[in-house]
């Protein structure tokens, strides 16, 4: 099986790239289309803001070809905001292959913004990506920008009221956690996600 | 709900882990991987590499570790120590660290914090604070607390700092009380409360951890996010495992995993 990370300039593609190997996969990092295309699975991961995100997706040429992707693909926290349509970081158009808009955590009491630390994942709907996770499984969470709850959240977390922790549309993957720093939990689900 | 943090620290110093007593004095614990593994093992929510020498000897970390540990490790860490410009953070964070932590050369030049802010984001900035109360009973903080021979008094008050370094784009506080640190009789829940009640990103509390009671009072009286230990740790004295089944039982909100796996089954 090959996959593939793309190089999308965040920070932690190293780390998500070790996670793999724990899994004893050996994924490539490029930003070429052609090696993208012809991948079994794709992730895209991602620490930093939405708009520079975005604009290395195109500077690079990425962004039709990440939406016409139909292979298994996995966006990791910044990545998995960059599916969505919109981001208000920035105020950004993203790649748009999942029907939400990418919000700030509304400051209010108590409520620290980045949501950083690890948060109980709420299983919404079954999906395979989800299995073996447990009823209120911990996740490790760096983030201030998140995806509301919708029809496509697979879990949600709680931090200020719900929003979504994994969704999936059709082949499109995202997890607002970082399940390269999640311990066994993460590495469950990134295993499920390379048996999709 | 967002869980409490519990965070061994680990102070290195020449590829090794050390431990001193009040900022002095440094005896070798172990291995930094060993050590980060059996800590991940126990059930730690996040591990802090302090290198202790880096900053006062002008020098950045040494990458080769940095890397070495996020290979093994799939908890979060963090790594201080002589990051003074964006490109020093960036090796860092490439080597597979999560976040960044900046004390003395932010304190010589506080852009450097709006500078990794813009590079990296907020989530990876933490900014790690000394502060000591002094006899006026103001709290001030300190400079190059690694080599006590360069340890320095600053004129900045420990809240002012705070707040500055917030609006810098600090996205995490570690807060060190010196005065309490290495002597195991509590975190400073005074001073820690003060900083809560200015700090609006998490605060993560330092120095003093002896007893369970002292991890409990900190989440409870002064709401940290998070607490760091390091002797308590290494010397065994406090078993995570223990520690954190104890805190849920008092009612914090604490990540009790699920029975830890043989080491190496990762």
């Amino acid at each position: 099986m090959s996959v593939v990370l793309v190089d999308a300039g965040g920070t932690n593609i190293g780390s998500v790239r070790y996670a793999l190997q724990r899994l004893g996969v050996d994924a490539a990092l490029t930003s070429d289309a052609a090696a993208i295309r012809a991948a079994d699975k794709v992730i895209l991961p991602g620490v930093g803001a939405a708009a520079p995100g975005m604009a290395r997706l195109r500077e690079l040429g990425l962004v039709d070809l990440m939406r016409s992707l139909t292979q298994p693909v996995l966006g990791v926290c910044l990545g998995m905001q960059l599916l969505c349509e919109r981001s208000e970081e920035g105020d950004v158009d993203c790649l748009g292959v999942v029907p939400a808009s990418v919000r700030r955590f509304v400051e209010q009491p108590g409520l620290r913004v980045p949501h950083m630390g690890w948060n109980r994942l709420q299983r919404q709907r079954e999906h395979a990506l989800l299995a073996g996770l447990g009823e209120q499984d911990w996740a490790y969470f760096v983030h201030s920008y998140a995806v509301p709850h919708g029809d496509y959240a697979l879990a949600t977390t709680n931090y200020g009221g719900e929003f979504a922790a994994v969704i999936a549309r059709n082949n499109f993957h995202g997890m607002q956690f970082h399940p390269e720093r999640s311990a066994k939990v993460g590495a469950r689900l990134l295993k499920n996600f390379l048996e999709l | 709900m967002l869980s409490r943090r519990i965070i061994p620290c680990l102070d290195v110093r020449d590829g090794q882990v050390v431990k001193g007593v009040r900022f002095r004095d440094h005896v070798v614990m172990g291995e930094i991987v060993e050590l980060a593994l059996r800590y991940r093992d126990e059930g730690a929510d996040e591990l802090v590499f302090y290198d202790i020498t880096a900053s006062p000897e002008g020098r950045s970390v040494d990458r080769a570790w940095v890397e070495r540990v996020a290979r093994e490790i799939d908890i979060p860490f963090c790594v201080a120590g002589g990051i003074r410009s964006t490109e020093d953070a960036r090796a860092v964070l490439h080597a597979g660290a999560d976040k960044i932590s900046v004390n003395s050369p932010a304190l010589e030049r506080p852009q450097l914090i709006d500078e990794l802010a813009a590079a990296f984001g907020v989530q990876c900035v933490v900014v790690g604070i000394d502060s000591l109360r002094d006899a006026d009973g103001e709290w001030r903080v300190r400079q190059y607390t690694g080599d006590p021979s360069r340890t320095q008094a600053l004129a900045r008050r420990t809240l002012d700092w705070v707040s500055e370094a917030q609006q810098r784009g600090a996205g995490e506080i570690v807060l060190n009380c010196m005065g309490s640190d290495g002597v195991r009789q509590g975190y400073d829940l005074e001073q820690l409360a003060a900083v809560r009640a200015i700090c609006q990103v998490p605060l993560i509390a330092s120095g003093g951890a002896g007893a369970p009671e002292h991890f409990r009072d900190a989440f409870a009286q002064a709401d940290v996010d998070g607490a760091l230990a390091a002797s308590v740790f290494h010397s065994g004295a406090i078993a995570i495992p223990t520690l954190k089944q104890w805190l849920a039982e008092q009612g914090a909100v604490i990540r009790c995993q699920e029975r830890s796996a043989a080491p190496g089954a990762h």
